[in-house]
């Protein structure tokens, strides 16, 4: 019995131990990543591009999903308020959940799955085909040419994607409330505009998304560079990535809300 | 001819050099005790079974791994103790091709050999386009140049791989197995393209292979890896007829010599009849 | 893909992202609507606010003409002082009556303000004197109830 509890704690202490380890390795990876971001600026196209590859190619996933969750939170919203008598605050309704949770939130999620893991891919493929070494040896440092381009280039684009999530999200409210089940056009947008502030609300928001997009960079870009250099590291790489990811989100969006609202 | 007969000009020499991968003593030492010297302008291999450290062997001398005794020199400064600026300055001076090529495969050909060219110089856009097509031209694939590196077979890549580890022209060029996996048209072209562009450069090479045949062709000194520690060296010649059992049984291929055929293991017999 | 078409895309994306926050700004929000422009702020004081919050609104004639930017305990009075900050283009006569009212039933709480006649006008840090606290709902159904029982101890 005392064998199998200290094994017990012993393989506890491992587990805690181990993640210690990676978070403080993850921390300096970071430091080292800001020390060398210069050139992501100074060649401002080498960020551009990651830019085109993060925001730019998750922007048809993310309006349309932006889309159909404003839709969703219309006739749900609608279906509720309705008994409520208070069919007019729908606006309200859709436009504070998203721009609130939903915009950052949904699209940090769709962020960390569709650019994120195949920031971590390109980056694991990169290593496990010593184009990483390769560069070394080139005297060109992969972490300022590689790797911080990608993580600053995520950080510009998910604050873009999560507002055009909650202004297509606000439109597909728009659609389904105003146009097809027939709430007042004016009371919509006067009751939203009445009741959503753009410091507290909006901004807010915007802060949630500046920081979903480091925390999801961070992760991508991380896993990529650590990940074992076979075809089976990068692929568990890419899965830690998704997964890490999405619950860093919904936790770090627990922490910010409670600090925020 | 031995090694001390050799012009004492040497571009790298290692002394004393031990690596092992885990600090923690006991841990099988990867090298142990290397002494090497590569001269100005010779081409060097590095031969050795499987797994006895002669790529560790090439990434020290690129500064990528520490050893934790011994040291090597670069024409005059040592690798392992220079600031980051100064390695990466001393790295310009040195050009590697990696086992399988390492191409960059988001960009063309053309853009892989202009790449350490592009970011280590101001040179305008014409003058690349000549220097990276003249690269190409060195190593025969200049109609290649538009072609995405996934296009390539595998000696294409590796001498596209070859042209831009030149492309800087440095004074010390390093092959880790350039002839693993290459048909045996392709595996002479690349020998002799080593060689040629070894002399016409003027620079020095470093070869790490487990490929007899062909290095020994077209090198000037060898040095035989075995066990982390340097078992033979000489020239060609010396090698071919040495009489070290390990040299004869690598040379000749044998299977079963002083490197054994079998694992370490229990007695088979014991084993077998599940004995103590 | 060529520098130019990238760059193409690149701005068309960071102008997607632009247009968006605008639209968020200005439709969703209330930046456009809630700019008071030059403001002076007034005082007033209330037994008991209710869910009044910071930033609710302060209307008259169901205009909102300003909003409520504090509000603070005042120790020795026991009362709520609430500032109210009033859009420069509008004045109020002293007299001016501000009640805590509820927009629908369960609705926000915001401030009413009913003009009076006086002459002079409220000026910059005045307070308002006339005042009348929020509606509680649970005074009013113990109001209520206690009348019923009282009229049912008549007959």
């Amino acid at each position: 019995m005392s064998k199998f509890l200290g094994n017990f704690f012993r393989s506890i202490g491992h587990q805690v131990d181990d993640g210690i380890w990676r978070l403080g390795y993850a921390c300096r990876f970071l430091l080292t990543l800001l020390i060398y971001s210069g050139i992501s600026f100074r060649r401002f196209r080498l960020t551009a591009k990651e830019v085109y590859f993060t925001g730019v190619l998750s922007l048809i996933v993310i309006m349309v999903s932006g889309l159909f969750v404003g839709m969703v939170l219309g006739l749900q919203g609608y279906n509720t308020l309705q008994r409520y008598g208070s069919s007019d605050s729908l606006g309200v309704l859709v436009a504070l959940s998203l721009v609130r949770e939903l915009g950052p939130v949904m699209a940090g999620l769709l962020f960390a799955s569709r650019a994120g893991s195949a920031v971590t891919a390109e980056i694991g493929l990169m290593k496990a085909t010593e184009q990483l070494s390769a560069m070394e040896m080139m005297a060109v440092n992969p972490i300022a040419r590689v790797v911080a381009p990608r993580f600053w280039g995520g950080v510009i684009a998910m604050p873009i994607l999560a507002a055009l999530f909650s202004a297509t999200g606000v439109f597909g409210g728009y659609l389904v409330g105003v146009q097809l089940v027939g709430v007042d056009e004016g009371a919509f947008w006067s009751q939203m505009q009445s009741s959503v502030d753009f410091r507290e609300d909006i901004l807010n928001g915007v802060i949630k998304s500046v920081v979903f997009g480091i925390l999801v960079s961070w992760i991508s870009v991380f896993e990529g560079y650590d990940a074992e250099p076979t075809a089976e590291g990068v692929s568990n790489a890419t899965t830690r990535t998704v997964v890490t990811a999405s619950l860093v989100i919904l936790f770090a969006d627990f922490i910010l809300t409670a600090l925020m609202f | 001819m031995t090694r001390n007969d050799l012009p004492q000009d040497d571009l790298v020499s290692i002394t004393d050099l031990s690596f092992a991968y885990s600090k923690e003593s006991g841990s099988r030492k990867i090298l142990d005790g290397v002494n090497m010297a590569i001269p100005r302008g010779k081409v060097v291999a590095i031969m050795g079974g499987s797994g006895c450290g002669k790529t560790t062997l090439l990434r020290m001398i690129g500064g990528q791994l520490r050893p934790q005794r011994g040291s090597v020199v670069m024409d005059g400064q040592e690798v392992h103790t220079l600031s980051d600026r100064k390695l990466y300055a001393l790295r310009r001076r040195m050009g590697m091709l990696f086992q399988f090529g390492a191409l960059f495969t988001d960009i063309s050909v053309f853009d892989n050999v202009a790449f350490p060219i592009r970011e280590h110089t101001q040179l305008p856009e014409e003058l690349i386009h000549d220097l990276v097509l003249m690269k190409l031209h060195a190593v025969g694939l200049r109609g290649a140049a538009h072609l995405m590196p996934n296009q390539l077979s595998g000696g294409m890549s590796r001498r596209v791989a070859l042209a831009r580890s030149i492309a800087l022209d440095p004074q010390l060029i390093m092959y880790d197995e350039p002839f693993t996996g290459l048909d045996p048209i392709s595996l002479s072209i690349v020998g002799q393209l080593i060689r040629r562009l070894n002399d016409a450069l003027g620079a020095s090479s470093v070869i790490v292979t487990h490929d007899v045949a062909v290095s020994l062709k077209i090198v000037d000194y060898v040095y035989f890896v075995s066990e982390g520690k340097i078992a033979a060296e000489g020239t060609p010649d010396e090698i071919m007829s040495s009489d070290i059992a390990f040299v004869k049984q690598f040379v000749h291929a044998e299977p079963d010599g002083p490197v054994p055929f079998h694992y370490p293991a229990k007695d088979y017999r014991k084993e077998l009849l599940n004995l103590p | 893909m060529s520098r130019t078409t990238l760059d193409l895309w690149v701005g068309f994306f960071v102008s997607m992202g632009i247009v968006s926050m605008i639209f968020l700004a200005l439709r969703v929000g209330n930046l456009g609507g809630s700019n008071l422009g030059e403001s002076y702020q007034l005082k007033a004081r209330f037994d008991n606010i209710g869910s009044l919050k910071v930033r609710s609104a302060v209307k008259s004639a169901g205009v909102v003409v300003g909003r409520v930017s504090a509000i603070d305990f005042d120790v020795e009075t026991y009362e709520a002082e609430v500032t109210l900050t009033i859009s420069d283009r509008y004045l109020f006569p002293t007299d001016t009556f501000a009640k805590i009212m509820t927009s629908g039933l369960l609705g926000e709480q915001y401030i009413g303000l009913a003009v009076g006649g006086d002459e002079k006008m409220l000026k910059r840090g005045d307070v308002i004197s006339k005042t009348q606290s929020a509606i509680v709902i649970e005074d009013l159904i113990s109001q209520f109830m206690f009348k019923k029982a009282s009229e049912g101890d008549v007959q």
